[in-house]
C-alpha cells in the first residue's frame, strides 16, 4: 500500500516535468526511482529507458515496468494513471482554452519562450542518460554513429538500435571473437 | 493570407460541432494502429501520416498548431496530441479513447519486456546487448533533440536560454521545476508581445 502511494506521488510529479518530452524528466526520475526509492538500479533504468525509446507508441511506456517491479500489476496500472492522468487533464483544459486564445499576444510569447527551455531540458536529460550509457570508446562510437546516420538519412531508428544490440552483444558479451 | 482566413472560417464550425461520422471505434482503431506500428520513436510522424494523410481528420495546419500546443505543455507529445485530436473529434470521450489506444500496445509490450528482463536481465549476453542498445539510444535521442532544435530555435538568444537550462539542471543540480519556472519566465518575458512600429491595431 505504501509502495502504491509512493508510486503515485513520484509519477504524478514526474508527469508535470515532461515539458518538451519524457527525457526532460529523466534526471529527476533517476533521482527518485533509483536513489530515493530504490525500485531499480541505474543500469536497469538505462536499459529499460533505451528499450522504451524504440518500443511503439509514446516513448515512456517503460514506466509500467517500474510500477510492476515495485508493486505488481496494480503498481503498473497506478503508474500509468499517475503519469498520464495529470498531463492529459491539463492538455484537455488548456488545449480548449488555447484554441480560443489565437489572438492573445502572449500565446506566441509563451510558445517561443518555452521552446528553448524545453530543448535545454531535453539536452540535460540526454547528458544524465549518457553518463550511464556511454562508458568507453565502443559505446561512444555506437552513439556517434547512430547520431550521424540519423541526421544524414531517413532510416528507421529501430534498425540502428537493433544493430547496437548486436554490436553490444559481440563487443561486451561472454563469447569473444 | 486570404486563403488562410477562408480556411479558418471553414474550419471553425467543424471544430465547434465535431463530425458525427467519426465514430469512437474508428478513433480507437486509428490510435491503436499508430500506437502499435510506431517502432523506433518519432511517433509524431506516424500521427501525421495517420491523421492528416490517411484519415483526413485534420488539416496540415491544424496538425502543426496542435503540435505547438503539445510541445508547450507538460506531457509527452504523443499523448498530448492524442488528447487534443481526440477532443476535437469527439469531445472528452474521444480524448480518453485516443489516449488509451495509443498507449495500449506499447504498454503491453513493455510489460512483457519487463517480466522477461527481470528473469534474464543478469544474463551476460543480454547485459552486453543492452549496453549496445543504450549507447544507440543516446544517438537516437540526441538526433531527435537536434532535429527539434533546428526547427524551433530561431534566434541566438534561444541558444542562451538552452545553455542556461542545461547549466541549471546539469551543473547546478537545480530541480527541473525550478529551472523551468525561472528560465521559462525570463524567456517568455524576453519574447513578450511588442508593438511593431508604424502599425495601428
Amino acid at each position: 500500500m505504501n509502495q502504491l502511494a509512493a508510486l503515485i506521488r513520484v509519477f504524478s510529479y514526474l508527469s508535470i516535468l515532461t515539458v518538451g518530452g519524457g527525457l526532460a524528466a529523466f534526471p529527476e526520475m533517476k533521482h527518485l526511482t533509483v536513489d530515493v526509492h530504490q525500485w531499480l538500479n541505474f543500469e536497469q533504468l538505462i536499459h529499460l529507458y533505451s528499450m522504451g525509446q524504440v518500443a511503439p507508441g509514446p516513448n515512456m511506456m517503460m514506466i509500467v515496468v517500474i510500477g510492476q517491479w515495485a508493486a505488481g500489476v496494480p503498481g503498473a496500472l497506478v503508474v500509468l494513471i499517475a503519469f498520464f492522468g495529470p498531463t492529459a487533464v491539463l492538455a484537455l483544459l488548456i488545449g480548449r482554452l488555447w484554441k480560443h486564445l489565437e489572438k492573445w499576444p502572449w500565446r506566441t510569447s509563451i510558445e517561443r519562450g518555452l521552446s528553448p527551455v524545453s530543448i535545454g531540458l531535453l539536452l540535460a536529460g540526454c547528458l544524465s542518460l549518457a553518463r550511464g550509457a556511454v562508458t568507453g570508446w565502443m559505446t561512444a562510437l555506437i552513439a556517434a554513429a547512430v547520431l550521424l546516420i540519423l541526421l544524414l538519412t531517413r532510416l528507421n531508428p529501430a534498425w540502428l538500435v537493433l544493430a547496437g544490440a548486436v554490436i553490444g552483444g559481440l563487443a561486451f558479451g561472454p563469447v569473444k571473437l | 493570407m486570404s486563403d488562410l482566413v477562408a480556411k479558418t472560417a471553414l474550419a471553425a464550425p467543424t471544430t465547434a460541432a465535431p463530425d458525427q461520422d467519426i465514430s469512437i471505434l474508428s478513433i480507437f482503431l486509428e490510435f491503436l494502429f499508430i500506437g502499435a506500428t510506431s517502432f523506433g520513436g518519432g511517433v509524431v510522424a506516424y500521427l501525421r501520416d495517420g491523421l492528416v494523410d490517411k484519415r483526413g481528420w485534420l488539416s496540415d495546419q491544424e496538425f502543426v498548431e496542435y503540435l505547438a500546443i503539445s510541445q508547450s505543455l507538460p506531457g509527452l507529445n504523443a499523448t498530448n496530441m492524442a488528447v487534443l485530436v481526440g477532443d476535437t473529434l469527439r469531445g472528452y470521450l474521444g480524448a480518453i479513447t485516443a489516449l488509451i489506444a495509443i498507449c495500449l500496445p506499447g504498454g503491453l509490450l513493455m510489460f512483457a519486456v519487463g517480466i522477461a528482463y527481470h528473469q534474464s536481465g543478469d544474463n551476460p549476453l543480454v547485459t552486453a546487448a543492452l549496453k549496445g542498445v543504450a549507447a544507440a539510444a543516446i544517438g537516437l535521442i540526441l538526433a531527435t533533440t537536434i532535429k527539434l532544435g533546428k526547427k524551433s530555435l530561431a534566434h541566438v538568444y534561444d541558444l542562451v536560454f538552452v545553455a542556461l537550462t542545461v547549466y541549471g539542471v546539469d551543473r547546478l543540480h537545480q530541480s527541473v521545476p525550478r529551472v523551468l519556472v525561472v528560465v521559462g519566465i525570463i524567456a517568455i518575458l524576453w519574447y513578450r508581445p511588442r508593438k511593431t512600429k508604424g502599425t495601428t491595431q
